[in-house]
Formats: C-alpha cells, structure tokens, sequence
C-alpha cells in the first residue's frame, strides 16, 4: 500500500510537498486514490489527520483513516447531517423491523398454538402479507428517496421529532454513546426500541470497544450490495 | 441558542480562539460560552476554518443541526479515535441486516404454516431481500460507501 519510492502519496501530491519515506499518510492514501485524501483533507485538515494518526498505534491507522474518508465523505455528501444521518436512518429502520419481527412473531405464535381451522388459515395468509407490506411501500420511498437524493428531515422524521429539534435530544444521545458497552446483541436493539418516541433519544446504540484485529468487536465489513 | 445577550460575552468559539467575537460571528449562535467543551471538541477534530467554511456553505436555518451532528462526531471521534461514529454505523448495519434475516425467516414460516394446511393458495410474497426497503438500499449511496471498502 505504500507509494513507490518515486510516486508521492495522495497527500504530498495534494499538498505539494516531497513525499518522505516515514510520511504518515503514505500507507494509506496511495496516489492512485486522491479523492480520498482530498475529502479527508476539506474535512478534517491534514494537520488534524496527522495529529490523530500520531496518537494512535500504526496497527489501527489503517481502520482510523477508512473510517475518517468514510465520514468525511457522508459529510461532504450531506453538509449539515454527515454520518449523523446515516446513524438516524438506520435507527429508524432498525425499530420499523423490529416492529414488523414482532408482529409477525406475535401471529406465528398465534397460529401454532391454535389447531388451524379454514377461518384462521385465511388469517394466517392476511399475517404473512401484512408483516412483509405494513408501512413496507412507504418506508421503501422514503429510502430510496433519502439515499437518492440526500437524507432530508421530512423524510426521516415524518412520524417522529426532528433528531436535532432540542438540546436535551442532543443530550441524550451523547449521554448514550458508552464506548464501554457492546450494543451488539439483542438486549441492545430492544433497549434502543423501547426507550421512546423521538429518534434522537433512541440514540442509546454503544459503540463497541476497538480491540486487536480478529475479534468480534471490530467493525465488520460491509456490502449491502 | 443565541449566545449570551450581553454584549462584550464572547461565544466559545471567540474565547478559545483568543480573539474578539465580532456582530455576525458565524459561532456565537452556535457555540454559546456556557458550553466550551462543544467547540474545543469539534475545533480538535474538525479545525475552527473548515467549520467556518462549511457553516458558511449553508442555508442559516440547517446551521444549528450541522454544529450538533458535527459536535456529536467530534465526541464520537475523542472517544474512539479509530471509529468514531463509524463504528455505531456498522454496528447498526449488522442489526439491521441481522433483523431483515429474521423477518425474513419468520415470514418464510408462515407462509410454510399456511402452505402445510394446503387449504389457500400460497400469497405472491414481496418479502424478498430484493424488495423489501428494509435491507440498506445498493444506491451509491451506501453500496460503494462501506467504511471498510472505502474506494472512491
């Protein structure tokens, strides 16, 4: 991943200056990726990145800039949310599935402990239909129109208060961000779901602790596609 | 979220800054003197000239919630310099995906229940992962945006 010995990093090549052999960005913006640097840089500055790059082991810097390029680039891409949006869209369609799982479990649940009868399999059919399309179209527009065009208040805060509409919201959400606490478990996504109504005081999601590469804990990789 | 009325309080911002907050600060409504903590945060990660930029770049009424999502990442970032709030995003992304799974096999149960009594056709079922919203869509958006395969 490091430059040739005669090819400048992204961020020399960005920044104009000769690429040292120890240069921290080096490793991980390589020239053939300028774009990253260049988000990361209108973003966080460069003497910012280094300063965070330089507070952290070299085994974790390679996760740290990933991530930095990822928000840096959801900011760029939605000004006044960033990766803030993001986190409130999935909440919100965290507690619309969680919704949809217990309606659903509720009529399973329903239909297994009752002998079947012609009435109650017809219902069983309306069960299957309603758990897969209650709210489904809806909720399907609104995503696909949030993430077409940038993730809009109305669009995400339709059936609930703005996430940023108080300071208390604010509060809470920043209360909840426990990074002592793994919230990936089941317990977790209840916990979230019960809460409340407003999206930003659902906000109790933790953050795993980053540890060793291997482990559970770190982020896992992602392809919604 | 006016800064303090009396006329020679600076905001946070200005004080941290060493510098006089001028009528028209782009901080001070933002950035009241009662909350340093909020811009020391957000001025060590983001830097004090990119915030004034962007906040410059947009409307006045979506400042206020640009400063609080860039507050709460800059919490996020001090807390976890690694992850930051990415690390809550793929946290949620796995639930989600997690959740859309057992719905999915829920579904799948009732509709197999319903099929097993063989007394109705079985439903045209638009649960699949393909249709249902709930799995993250594959726009750009998301799909190439991963934080772990970061290209662009």
């Amino acid at each position: 991943m490091a430059s040739s010995s005669n090819s400048p990093c992204a961020g020399c090549k960005f920044l104009r200056r000769k690429c040292q052999p120890e240069c921290v960005f080096a490793p991980y913006f390589p020239p053939d990726q300028p774009q990253k640097f260049a988000n990361v840089h209108k973003v966080f500055g460069a003497s910012n990145v280094t300063k965070l790059l330089n507070e952290l082991h070299p085994g974790q810097r390679e996760d740290a800039v990933n991530s930095l390029a990822y928000e840096a680039d959801m900011r760029l891409r939605d000004p006044v949310y960033g990766c803030v949006g993001v986190i409130s869209l999935l909440q919100h369609q965290l507690r619309q599935l969680q919704m949809d799982l217990t309606y659903a479990k509720t009529e399973l649940s329903k239909y297994q402990n009752h002998n079947l009868s012609g009435t109650t399999a017809q219902g069983l059919m309306a069960a299957a239909a309603a758990a897969t399309a209650t709210h489904h179209q809806t909720l399907g527009n609104n995503l696909i129109s949030c993430c077409g065009g940038g993730v809009t208040r109305d669009h995400l805060y339709h059936h609930n208060p703005p996430f940023f509409s108080a300071r208390d919201q604010q509060t809470s959400v920043l209360r909840a961000f426990d990074v002592s606490n793994n919230y990936d478990t089941a317990a977790g996504v209840l916990a979230m779901n019960i809460s409340s109504s407003g999206i930003g005081q659902h906000s109790q999601f933790q953050q795993p602790r980053a540890t060793a590469a291997g482990t559970d804990d770190r982020p896992a990789t992602i392809n919604p596609s | 979220m006016a800064s303090s009325s009396h006329p020679s309080a600076p905001c946070a911002a200005c004080k941290f800054l060493r510098r006089k907050c001028i009528q028209g600060c782009v901080f001070s409504p933002y950035f009241p003197p009662e909350d340093p903590t909020k811009f020391t945060n957000v001025h060590k990660i983001f830097g004090a000239s990119n915030v004034s930029k962007l906040l410059n770049e947009i409307a006045p009424h979506q400042r206020e919630d640009a400063v609080n999502s860039l507050a709460y990442e800059a919490e996020a970032r001090l807390k976890d310099p690694v992850y930051g709030c990415v690390g809550a995003i793929s946290v949620l992304q796995r639930q989600v995906l997690r959740l859309q799974k057992e719905l999915d096999a829920t579904n799948a149960d009732l509709i197999r229940f319903s099929s097993n009594q063989n007394i109705l056709r079985p439903p045209q079922v638009s649960g699949s992962s393909i249709q249902n919203p709930h799995v993250l869509p594959t726009s750009d958006y998301y799909g190439i945006y991963s934080p772990w395969n970061y290209n662009p």
